[in-house]
């Protein structure tokens, strides 16, 4: 039987000090300019806690919104806030700044991160609110902040800063290995923090006992390891750990945006096949890209947009006759011999799975695409993403004679969303949909929607290829799966019984 | 446009001369596709990559316009660009370019 996707959450993380020192275009600016007008100007452009809360397509990450809801919100977004906004939702929860970097310090399992005395004090009671295992609970005791700036000034430590404020630093692990400089400890220490928040949020929300959790597989786009093994992994078991997962064991998959759904396609295997009951599927966010447009955004004079980190978590269990299915049977892949045109990836991954189904491509009700939000990606020139796919899947429809020329607008209105997910790579890649897919299932408002995660692997020099993945959900038919008892052999049970009543017949 | 890209870009040219190099841009967008036409003509407008302050001039154009078009086989055309065609906004790219070239390019052909 096909596996159920049983629940998600959605996390952000308000960083904008991270921002300023942590993003890769912020990072590179200061070494090839560092006195420029960007630099200087950026400060002035950052948001508030509450402005970002308040942000429409934070709340729709985080299910206070469905996301129709923000085709009612003039654009752009960040002019015009939420009224009734909250920073807890339904699906997640966003989180400020200081309450991660006492996290990063909870996770750091080497002593590498040293905190401010004032400051432990002063996040404590902010960390209690997570209610981690008991191990994981308490911060020890910090340190002056004079050993602080020893360690930025002396040791090549990355400063952690909150309200603009040094509070602690990250040390580097190696004093020659880059993979384990400070700025790397400190990019995987966020992931691995972030990805906690995640897990925690879906524990709490979907009243899932961590201790029924197998195994885990974290999605992000960083690599933990040493000059002996870069990607070496593994941030899967090291989130586990925190969360309180004490029976799971897990792994990382990589895949650039594209590897949430890889993940997903794994973990709905690894169900449906019977070597786990259920499997976590988690990813947290990337400091590198806070910030990323942000040249753009200043010099239009808007908010920078990019100051939240992302992290999400989807389980998936065995089918429980209740929530969606994820039909395995039809994956869409974007395969080697495919091609790297647009249209070669639209028709492999949509034509591909709808064609094997025997389905029309109107009869996917939702697709979810890159679900960047418009409000960043439009300023810098890069368009509005989910739209431009969802037009290409109209086109395609189109091409295939399913919809006229003229109804292209109609469905991009029918079967799509406008955008809402930061631009955190992995993060918009088709997932942040499948929690409000949850909702819209369970009211009865879609029987299917289509999940695609797309990557650019080119990236990372290694081929020219493009990537991507392509799964189904439909809704339960309702039929649960029986502990240890499978359909063929419910069949042989019948007609064994059967077979016995007629021979008792012929008595 | 991308660091690595203006290299190579910089690379091509350096190797077999200005006057040999065509760049087919494929951006979705005028905006983003006008910005890597300035790139390899007056050079990278960001000043971050190897093209700041490097203006090649080069003979640049975007794969839905008619000078790149008319040149390829159509049914290839159809089967990889067809349905971007039906997406992007056409017109505005191709006058976006347009404009760069009449400024930047030194090639008015």
């Amino acid at each position: 039987m096909f596996p159920s996707l049983r629940a998600a959450s959605y996390v952000l993380v308000h960083a904008p000090d991270m921002v300023i020192h942590n993003g890769s275009t912020q990072v590179v600016e200061r070494i090839v300019n560092p006195e420029s007008d960007y630099l200087k100007k950026l400060p002035d452009h950052l948001r508030s806690f509450e402005e970002v809360v308040a942000y429409a397509p934070n709340q729709v990450y985080i299910g206070n919104l469905r996301p129709e809801a923000l085709r009612d919100v003039e654009e752009p977004w960040f002019k015009h806030s939420v009224e009734s906004a909250s920073e807890d939702g339904p699906m997640g929860r966003i989180f400020e700044e200081r309450l991660l970097i006492g996290l990063i310090k909870i996770c750091d399992a080497f002593d590498l991160v040293l905190l401010e005395e004032a400051f432990v004090e002063e996040i404590q009671p902010e960390l209690d609110t997570l209610h981690l295992p008991e191990k994981f609970a308490k911060l020890k005791p910090g340190v002056e902040l004079s050993r602080v700036m020893a360690e930025i000034e002396e040791r090549h430590a990355e400063p952690l800063q909150a309200g603009g404020k040094i509070v602690g630093c990250v040390k580097r692990a190696h004093d020659i290995d880059p993979n384990l400089d400070s700025h790397v400890i400190m990019e995987n220490l966020v992931v691995k923090a972030t990805g906690v928040l995640a897990g925690l949020e879906l524990l709490k929300k979907s009243d899932i006992d961590p201790l029924s959790i197998p195994y885990i597989i974290e999605c992000s786009e960083e690599a933990a390891g040493d000059m002996n093994q870069r990607g070496g992994g593994n941030f899967a078991k090291a989130i586990a750990e925190i969360i309180g997962a004490d029976n799971a064991t897990g792994s990382d998959t990589r895949g650039f945006c594209a590897a949430p759904m890889h993940a997903i396609v794994n973990a709905a295997a690894l169900v449906q096949a019977g070597v786990y009951d259920n499997v976590l599927v988690l990813a947290g966010g990337a400091t590198a890209k806070l910030g990323m447009n942000g040249k753009d955004h200043v010099k239009k004079d808007l908010p920078v947009l990019e100051d939240v980190l992302g992290a999400f978590a989807v389980l998936i269990t065995q089918n429980d006759g209740v929530h969606p299915i994820i039909r395995t049977d039809i994956v869409g892949r974007h395969t080697v011999g495919t091609g790297s045109s647009p249209q070669a990836v639209m028709t492999s991954l949509i034509s591909g799975p709808v064609d094997q189904a025997g389905l029309k491509i109107s009869d996917v009700d939702i697709y979810s695409v890159e679900m960047q939000n418009p409000d960043i990606t439009k300023p810098a020139g890069a368009g509005d993403v989910p739209n431009a796919n969802y037009k290409m899947i109209a086109a395609l429809a189109v091409m295939r004679k399913e919809i006229e020329r003229g109804q292209i607008n109609d469905f991009v209105e029918q079967h799509g969303l406008p955008g809402w997910a930061p631009t955190q790579g992995h993060i918009p890649s088709g997932v942040p949909y499948v929690g409000h897919a949850l909702q819209s299932f369970k009211d009865g408002e879609i029987e299917r929607a289509m999940i695609v995660g797309k990557g650019s692997l080119f990236l990372a020099r290694m081929t020219n290829l493009f990537d991507g993945v392509s799964v189904i959900l439909e809704k339960n038919p309702g039929v649960a799966e029986e502990a240890g008892v499978s359909k063929d052999e419910i069949r042989k049970m019948l007609s064994e019984a059967l077979r016995d009543f007629a021979a008792s017949l012929g008595e | 446009m991308d660091l690595e890209n203006q290299r190579r870009v910089k690379e091509i040219t350096d190797e077999y001369g200005a006057d040999n190099v065509v760049v087919i841009i494929g951006g979705g967008e005028a905006e983003a596709a006008g910005l890597a036409a300035e790139t390899v003509t007056a050079g990278d407008p960001t000043y971050a990559g190897p093209l700041a302050g490097v203006p090649l001039g080069l003979r640049v154009y975007h794969a839905v316009e008619p000078q790149f078009k008319d040149e390829v086989d159509s049914e290839i055309y159809d089967e990889q660009i067809g349905m971007m065609e039906m997406v992007l906004d056409v017109d505005a790219i191709q006058e976006e370019m347009r404009s760069i070239r009449e400024q930047y390019s030194n090639y008015k052909d």
